[in-house]
């Protein structure tokens, strides 16, 4: 019953994505509490080339948070044409229309109902261009979202990856659910390590394009890029302060792999790391006064914590293997990693308080994990039928989801922040 | 010239050889005038080569039983120092460097994939800049000598296993 429930879902959400989404998506297992949800078809949507509120629809189901329930050709459009006993088998149920503005703007209007209470949870009207039709449904899932769970929506958000398809690599920025991608570069050298301006208004990120790793800047509004970084060997992981006005960097230019700080315009340049051996993927705190770092400095490989204004290290990680690549939670009080042991990649996260490892993931070629903005999802780089494949797990390691590019492999994602209304 | 007419007859002779005996005589005729048009076809781009080899024949670079052909490093997981058996292969290359003050060679180093991305970028630049110092301290200049690395990004073998990352623990030795 339950294996159909999933079938039946993953035929919905293939048949959803069929229109252009650039990467398709497989889901496995389930919130702890699924919430029993029906999205009715919304009036007028009919007109309109994507139904909004099958985007809604696919979004939740994509959470793992909810379980989507047939509307079985009921269609009521406003809380009065609702007969609650029809619902019997719901907690929540979304009802709304759409229509055309005289300014050529598209508006939905949307009712959360709660379907045991018989109340009102949420009226909102969202509107957006004709051609942003994925924005508006995934604005009304972000409200529903926030509303049923009490965290904010994610369906807003934006990722960013790397495409290999042979020797041709490109940046990409997609929406969360795959569609709408947009190339911000595409070079016949490697892409590696994009990292969104807490804004989201820019990339920074790694290429090989002057046959060495080099450190770039790039608006996405105006496609415009700088340099951040160009010294001799390599200049690499560049990651936004929480307030966008430094980042930190790795450089060779003086020793080994060593963490830097630089202002987002190239100046200001300097030096926060003496480890001696290879100190690399800064990651800020969210209050901006710690960075969490990759580093051999204790034999293995492994996650260590730093004050920005300088400091002592301290080692944060202790489990078998080497550990890589850590983020911090956007709430501060955990972070996530690449954790290797016994000849693979697992994805986990530690509390910073209890110190506990919590391996998220079945293990596998998986890499370069990063929190989605609520911190409720980690996105990360994974192999699948021999090919580079992005994943989500819920950070309680119980939902997880796979996205297969169109074409070539994907490779160093990173979830993007969240978008100001 | 010569040679290159060999190669050219030699590969329609297999050619010939590979046709499968059951062809119409039709099909036979019409490719011969095809490999008659290949055979003129490679000279004038290649006619140049054996002048420029024998202009620098006495380059012990091209010395193929010079310690100098050895131009890969190889390193067991996680090392960046220049293993035992490698070292007077580099410096052969440190003196060859400091004999010819003209001569820029750039290192490339590499790493397998297991270590994230930045950290393989990493430990493939420690690599180069190994070989680099021992260059240096065998009488290299320093403006003689580029290092970058790929880390992970350009394997040289894509299997995962050891086979393919005892191949990707690497420093190219490339001479400009």
């Amino acid at each position: 019953m339950k294996v159909l429930r999933y079938l039946g879902l993953l035929i919905f959400l293939w048949w959803t994505a069929q229109a252009h989404a650039a990467l398709t998506i497989e889901i496995m297992g389930a919130g702890e509490h699924q919430i029993p949800i029906a999205i009715v078809p919304f009036a007028g949507e009919e007109k309109l080339s994507q139904s909004i509120s099958q985007i809604v629809a696919a979004d939740l189901a994509r959470s793992g948070l909810f379980r989507l329930v047939e509307t079985a050709g009921k269609k009521p459009h406003e809380p009065s044409e609702v007969v609650y006993a029809d619902w019997a088998g719901v907690d929540a149920l979304a009802i709304g229309s759409v229509r055309m503005l005289p300014t050529g703007r598209v508006e939905a209007k949307v009712r959360l109902l709660d379907a045991v209470k018989h109340t009102e949870l949420l009226g909102q009207a969202v509107s957006a261009k004709d051609n942003q039709l994925r924005a508006i449904a995934h604005r009304i899932a972000d409200l529903i979202y926030q509303k049923l769970t009490g965290d904010a929506g994610v369906f807003s958000t934006r990722i960013a990856y790397v495409n290999r398809q042979g020797k041709n690599y490109r940046l990409v920025v997609a929406d969360s659910d795959g569609y709408g991608e947009q190339a911000v570069l595409s070079v016949s050298e490697p892409i590696m390590s994009p990292a969104w301006s807490p804004d989201g208004s820019h990339l920074a990120y790694v290429t090989f394009e002057q046959n060495h790793a080099v450190v770039y800047a790039q608006s996405l509004l105006t496609k415009q890029r700088v340099v951040l970084a160009n010294f001799k060997g390599s200049n690499s992981a560049p990651e936004w302060s929480p307030d966008g006005k430094m980042l930190a960097i790795v450089l060779t230019r003086d020793d080994s792999s060593q963490i830097y700080l630089v202002q987002p315009d190239g100046s200001n340049l300097r030096r926060i790391t003496f480890g001696g051996g290879i100190d690399t993927e800064p990651s800020f705190s969210p209050d901006g006064q710690y960075l969490l770092f990759t580093s051999n400095r204790g034999g293995s490989v492994q996650i260590y914590r730093i004050p920005v204004e300088g400091g002592a290290a301290e080692r944060q990680t202790f489990e078998g293997g080497n550990n890589f690549s850590p983020r911090y939670s956007p709430d501060g009080k955990s972070f996530v990693f690449a954790h290797f042991t016994n000849g693979k990649f697992y994805i986990a996260t530690q509390d910073f308080q209890t110190k506990q490892m919590q391996i998220l993931t079945d293990g596998g070629w998986e890499k370069k994990p990063s929190f989605s903005p609520n911190g409720k999802l980690v996105l990360f780089a994974t192999e699948a039928q021999g090919r580079g494949i992005l994943a989500t797990v819920s950070s309680d390691g119980r939902v997880k989801q796979k996205m297969f590019p169109q074409d070539g492999d994907i490779r160093e994602p990173r979830w993007g922040p969240f978008l100001k209304q | 010239m010569r040679n290159l007419v060999i190669v050219v007859l030699l590969s329609s002779l297999l050619a010939a050889c590979a046709t499968p005996k059951p062809v119409a005589k039709g099909e036979e005729s019409t490719s011969a005038p095809v490999s008659e048009g290949k055979r003129t076809a490679p000279t004038a781009p290649t006619v140049s080569s054996p002048d420029a080899v024998a202009s620098v024949d006495d380059d012990p670079l091209n010395d193929r039983n010079s310690m100098l052909a050895k131009r890969s490093l190889y390193y067991p997981l996680d090392g960046y120092v220049v293993q035992a058996d490698d070292k007077a292969a580099v410096q052969a290359h440190a003196r060859y460097l400091a004999e010819h003050p003209n001569r820029k060679v750039r290192l490339e180093g590499h790493a397998d994939e297991r270590g994230s991305n930045e950290y393989n970028l990493a430990l493939g630049q420690r690599r180069a800049d190994g070989v680099k110092n021992m260059l240096m301290l065998g009488g290299a200049k320093s403006d003689q000598i580029e290092t970058a690395s790929y880390g992970e990004e350009k394997p040289k073998a894509t299997a995962h296993d050891e086979s393919a990352w005892s191949q990707n623990r690497r420093t190219d030795i490339i001479y400009k």
